[in-house]
This record gives structure tokens, C-alpha cells and sequence, in this order.
């Protein structure tokens, strides 16, 4: 394989793994505050591609898709309060039955608000053409947008960890929720916090992948299965960790690509899953004496 | 239970599962439909569902078909081939259709050939694969044009152009699949090779890696059959990688959301299409332009959105029946031998000619080749 056709598998790799390292961040905010597999992460994805489409059409694009996040971080506050805030005995199998019910039924609602149509943003930059050229490899300018995005988001997220009281507070609740709350952490507002945020982040992305993807009333289903895929991969509740593991399966899927049928993509991403979770089943970056600590 | 209580409750219960008897008016006529109206296969099963419902409107408000009304009943498989099955019983076993039309796609219909077949209910599929009418059934017809065509018909403009080397990427639904081996089949005809053979996922929602994969490949041509966005996404990626050799697509490319969706990347595409969608730029000696331009006025009236070839599939089935119910009444097997002996009649998807062994009644001519330009199909001049 030439150098250059070696590099464009690779950007292509890139691409894809940005998109499921971003779902992937999802999944691990809320894991980390609350110990649930959130599995509506990809209807967040879609709601703010979708979203943000509609209101692109009356506003300039970066007051829809502002609108969109705060939209989706209003959707997933929803759903953490209506659906999950009253379980009396949450059991994370019940969180997570719950949070797949949740996810169907954002999905009907999609439908009945947006028709079965897919729908895209306008490329920020350029259109469906324009390519820029990087050391012999051609790209969309989208694939800058995604991964800037990402980069901003991983670095935002972990500023607010490490910097903000808010972010301790929620690192508190994670490590152990009842000497949180007998700290004074207000543990339930903080539990929708964090589904907020993971919604808005989630929102976010749809909304910069969509000219790639496109987006669609079905279009969470598949992403949300990748995403969790990465986040086990890369440790769960580790950002850094769900993009190092995010781009590095997209860049395995695209050349393996390269040397077997195509039809064969999925194969390669669940095999690798399954030999890393036999090797290594707190996943790739995450420490072996943490994951021991953790319930899931 | 008191022998008069148990009258009383048989009784009852009989009367309210009875029919109450029609009136004066004939018997009403009850057809089914097997429409993707959601899913990935919308694109074909929104506008189907549409015109079938335009149609039944139309018709009833005529006083029916041969005087009698008709009972149309949709139910949406979105695209699932096992949808697809349990719709087609309950509407044979339990709403007792006359006949069904549709499924919307090839891989649908052929899981539900046999059932249909065995129940002796005429099945008129809109999906396009070969093999739903090779081997005949005696009760399954199909409106859409074959997929074999279109494959031979790309392959006669490849030749034209003196295109020898292909490759051909193809989605992973029945739709794909028959359309990829009819293709393996007919390219040695033509002198074509083909140097890369991929399928991909019908979710897929990036194939840079695909894409990458025909560059470094020596293919003079694109080929690609899918119905899914898939066909927009497809051809985005490979301009990006600037790759400037030409494209074709199967007819399912046939809407222009999948134009608007792909932007300039779809400008120059080639594809095979019925005529509607250039019903304008046809001579008026064309025998079909009087049919083609009267449902598209009335469909973009009624729905306000650009009229479908798709759609036009499920006007032809419908058309077709009504047709040959008008001829011989509510006989099953009369219906099914007219169907059969139909002769020259003037649909959206051609001019349709059945016979025993041929329950799809279209040639090649029933295709026009088209281009993308400026946003809009075209005629492909020459």
C-alpha cells in the first residue's frame, strides 16, 4: 500500500472514530455520576442533529445548534427525573431496561414530530465536495470540525473534573454516593446534572457529524451500540480513554477495510471487543484496582 | 350456566361478530398493502402508501370498482422482511384481502412469495428484483421494472464509453444482494471486469474507508445498488477522495431527496429510471406521457411534494387490479388469469404486457436513462 493511500485509510479511520468517541463520552458521564448505562445516549445524538436542522432553518447556524444542546440537556434532564429519579430500589438492571425504553420512545416521538426523511446540516465549511489536501490524504473540512469539537469537549470535560467544586462534587458522588450526600453533595440534583451534560454534549455532536452522517428518526439505535462498544473498550467512566479507544477502532475498522470485504467491518469491531474484554476486562485505559472497586 | 342465560350469551355473541349485512349496496372489496412506509426503505414506501390512498379516494368517490367499494388496508413493515410475514398473514387469514399489493422491497417480498402463493392471494409486488417473478408463481405479479435491466441497460452506456473495468458496491438488503449477482451475471456479456466487489451495511452512515479502498483500485466506474441514503453518502465520499471517474446507480436512486442529500456530489451520476420523473421533456407521441403527467399533477395537488417513480409502482398495481376486477368481478382465480392476459396497458413504469411466464410484463424500454444536472434529472443526451 502507497503512503498516501495508507494515510487516506487512515482519515478515514479518523472520521468514523471521532463519531463513536463522542457517543462513547456520553455514556461515560453519566456512568461515572451514576454507576447507569444510559443507553438513550444515541437518541441524545440524533435529537441534536435533528433539532438543530429544524432550527437552522430560522436562525443563523450557531444560535441552532446552541438552541439544539440546550434543547437535548432539557430532554435528558426530563428523562433522568421522570423515569429514573423514582425507583425506590434502582437496581442497575432496572436502570437500564428503563433507560432502553426511554430511548424507543424518543424515537417515536422523532417520528411522529420529523417523518422518516434523514436530514443534514449544511457543511460548516465548503460542501459535499470541497476536500482539503493533507500529505497526500483528501478530507472533508467536517472531519476538522468533528475532531476540534471532540478535543474541545474532552478538554472542557476535564477541566470541569479536575478545576470546578461542581466537578469534585460529582467525582464525590461517583466514588461513593453515601459519603457524598453525607458530605452535604446534593447527590440528586447532581444525578441530572449529569445526564444534562451528557445530553448536551451528545446533542453537540449530532449536530457537527450530521453533513457526514446525515441523521434520521432511526439514526440513534446503531450509534448508541458503537458508542457503548467504545466506552467498555476504553474503560468505563475514562473520556480520554473512550477517545484514544474511539479513534484507534475506527482506524482498525478502515484498514481492516483495506485487506478484507468490507461486509466484514462489524466482525473486526465485535472480535476485537471480545478479545479485549477476555484480556482485559476492565477495558484498555482504565486501572485494574479501580475497576475492582466499581460495581460494574 | 342456565340454559336461557347461555341462549341469550350465544346469541349475542353472535351478533356481534357477525358482519352486519351490507344493505343494497354490492359487496365491498377489501385490499391489503405491505408498504415500507418507515425505515430505511421510506423513500419508496412513504409515497406508495400515498398514492394508494389518492387512489382508493378517487376510485371510491366513483362508486368503487365495478360498484364495489374499496376497503384499503395499509400496514407499515419498515422495511423488515419479518414485519413483512406476520403483516401478510393477518391480512390473509384475518382481514380475508382480496389481494395485496406491495411489499415495497425485494427482500420483503421474497419472504412472503410462498405465503402468498400457498393462500392462492394474488400478490402484486412493487419491489424490483428478478427472482420474485423467475420462477413464476401463478399469483405473484410484479409492477416495478426488473432489476436485470437496469443492470444490462448501465451496462450498454459502460460499453458505449468503452468502460471495461468496474467496481460495484451494493447494500447488504435483498434489494442488494439480487441486484449485485445480476450484475456478476450480465457483466461478462457486455466485456466488463469487475475489479472490486463490496458490500456494505444498509445503516451505514460513512464509507470513506469503501471509498478508499476504489482508489486504490484500477476501476474506470463506479457501480453502485442500494435504495438506502446510502447512495448519497457513497457518492459524497468518493468526490471528497476526488474521485472524479463516473457513477452509476441502480433506479433506486430515483428521488430527489437522495440529490439534494448528496449536494453537487450527485451532479453527473447516471442511472436507469422510469419515465415520470422526465414526463415533460417526452415527445407527445409518447404513448405514456398523457398517464404520467396526469398522476403527477394530481399527486403533487393533493400532497404538495415532487411525485415519486416509486410511488408510481404502486399506481400501476393498483390500476392493474382495479382493471381486471372491472373486467371479470370478484372471482380470485377469473382476477388472477386477466391479470395474467393483460395486454398493452399504459402505466407509470411502462407499458405493461403480461403473460404466463412473464408476471412482470416489462422490457428494457420501460427504462429511461437519466443524469443529475444542476440538481434536476435529466435525460442522458448523447
Amino acid at each position: 500500500m502507497s503512503l498516501d493511500l495508507a494515510l487516506q485509510y487512515l482519515v478515514a479511520g479518523l472520521t468514523y472514530g471521532s463519531i463513536y468517541a463522542v457517543v462513547a463520552i456520553g455514556f461515560n458521564i453519566v456512568y461515572s455520576a451514576t454507576g447507569i448505562i444510559n443507553f438513550a445516549q444515541g437518541e441524545f445524538v440524533m435529537l441534536g442533529g435533528m433539532i438543530s436542522v429544524s432550527m437552522a432553518r430560522v436562525v443563523p447556524l450557531p444560535v441552532a445548534i446552541a438552541a439544539a444542546v440546550l434543547a437535548t440537556a432539557a430532554v435528558g434532564a426530563l428523562v433522568e427525573v421522570a423515569l429514573l429519579r423514582w425507583l425506590g430500589k434502582p437496581t442497575i438492571l432496572r436502570m437500564v431496561v428503563i433507560t432502553i425504553g426511554a430511548s424507543i420512545l424518543l424515537r417515536e416521538v422523532a417520528l411522529a414530530l420529523w417523518g422518516e426523511g434523514v436530514r443534514s446540516l449544511p457543511y460548516f465549511t465548503g460542501d459535499e465536495v470541497t476536500s482539503v489536501g493533507l500529505l497526500g490524504a483528501r478530507l472533508s473540512p467536517q472531519v476538522f470540525w468533528v475532531l476540534g469539537s471532540v478535543a474541545l469537549m474532552v478538554a472542557a470535560l476535564e477541566w470541569f473534573y479536575r478545576r470546578t467544586l461542581l466537578g469534585w462534587e460529582m467525582r464525590a458522588c461517583a466514588a461513593n454516593k453515601d459519603a457524598a450526600a453525607l458530605c452535604g453533595v446534593p447527590v440528586r440534583r447532581l444525578v441530572t446534572l449529569s445526564f444534562a451534560m451528557a445530553a448536551a454534549i451528545g446533542a453537540l455532536a449530532g449536530a457537527v457529524v450530521s453533513p457526514i452522517t446525515y441523521t434520521s428518526y432511526a439514526a440513534g439505535g446503531p450509534l448508541a451500540i458503537k458508542g457503548f462498544t467504545v466506552a467498555i473498550l476504553g474503560g468505563l467512566g475514562n473520556s480520554g480513554g473512550a477517545v484514544a479507544a474511539g479513534l484507534g477502532l475506527g482506524v482498525v475498522e478502515s484498514f481492516a477495510v483495506s485487506v478484507l470485504p468490507a461486509a466484514y467491518k462489524d466482525v473486526v469491531t465485535l472480535t476485537l471487543l471480545l478479545a479485549v474484554l477476555v484480556v482485559r476486562p476492565s477495558g484498555l485505559f482504565a486501572s485494574g484496582e479501580a475497576a475492582r472497586l466499581k460495581e460494574f | 350456566m342456565r340454559p336461557v342465560r347461555l341462549a341469550v350469551l350465544a346469541t349475542l355473541s353472535v351478533l356481534a361478530t357477525s358482519r352486519p349485512a351490507a344493505a343494497a349496496a354490492a359487496e365491498e372489496v377489501t385490499i391489503g398493502a405491505l408498504l415500507s412506509v418507515t425505515g430505511p426503505a421510506a423513500f419508496l414506501g412513504a409515497p406508495e402508501a400515498r398514492t394508494l390512498e389518492m387512489l382508493t379516494e378517487q376510485v371510491n368517490a366513483r362508486g368503487g370498482i365495478a360498484g364495489h367499494r374499496v376497503r384499503l388496508i395499509v400496514k407499515d413493515t419498515g422495511g423488515s422482511p419479518e414485519k413483512a410475514v406476520s403483516f401478510a398473514k393477518q391480512l390473509i387469514d384475518e382481514e380475508k384481502v382480496f389481494a395485496i399489493l406491495g411489499p415495497s422491497t425485494s427482500g420483503e417480498t421474497m419472504a412472503v412469495k410462498a405465503i402468498a402463493e400457498e393462500a392462492r392471494t394474488l400478490l402484486i409486488s412493487l419491489a424490483a428484483a428478478e427472482v420474485i417473478v423467475n420462477p413464476v408463481a401463478s399469483n405473484v405479479f410484479k409492477t416495478a421494472q426488473k432489476d436485470s435491466h437496469a443492470a444490462a441497460l448501465i451496462f450498454q452506456d459502460m460499453k458505449k464509453r468503452g468502460i471495461t473495468r468496474i467496481a460495484v458496491f451494493s447494500s447488504n438488503t435483498g434489494f442488494g444482494k439480487a441486484g449485485k449477482e445480476q450484475i456478476a451475471k450480465l457483466a461478462p456479456d457486455f466485456g466488463i471486469q469487475i475489479v472490486l466487489d463490496e458490500v456494505y451495511d444498509k445503516a451505514a452512515t460513512d464509507l470513506s474507508a469503501e471509498a478508499t479502498k476504489l482508489k486504490g483500485s484500477n476501476a474506470q466506474a463506479v457501480l453502485n445498488w442500494s435504495i438506502e441514503p446510502a447512495q448519497s453518502i457513497l457518492v459524497k465520499n468518493i468526490r471528497q477522495l476526488g474521485i472524479s471517474i463516473p457513477v452509476y446507480q441502480s433506479h433506486g436512486f430515483g428521488n430527489l431527496a437522495y440529490v439534494k442529500a448528496a449536494g453537487p456530489a450527485a451532479e453527473g451520476v447516471i442511472f436507469p429510471l422510469g419515465r415520470l420523473a422526465v414526463a415533460d421533456a417526452l415527445p407527445a407521441s409518447n404513448p405514456q406521457k398523457a398517464v404520467l403527467v396526469a398522476y403527477r399533477d394530481a399527486y403533487q395537488k393533493k400532497f404538495g411534494e415532487e411525485v415519486s417513480g416509486f410511488g408510481g409502482y404502486a399506481w400501476d398495481a393498483f390500476q392493474l387490479l382495479a382493471l381486471a376486477i372491472e373486467k371479470v368481478g370478484l372471482d380470485r382465480a377469473k382476477v388472477r388469469s386477466a391479470l395474467e392476459s393483460t395486454q398493452g396497458f399504459v402505466g407509470q413504469s411502462g407499458v405493461f404486457t403480461f403473460s404466463p411466464t412473464d408476471h412482470n410484463g416489462l422490457g428494457m424500454d420501460s427504462f429511461e436513462m437519466l443524469t443529475v444536472k444542476n440538481g434536476r434529472f435529466v435525460p442522458l443526451g448523447n
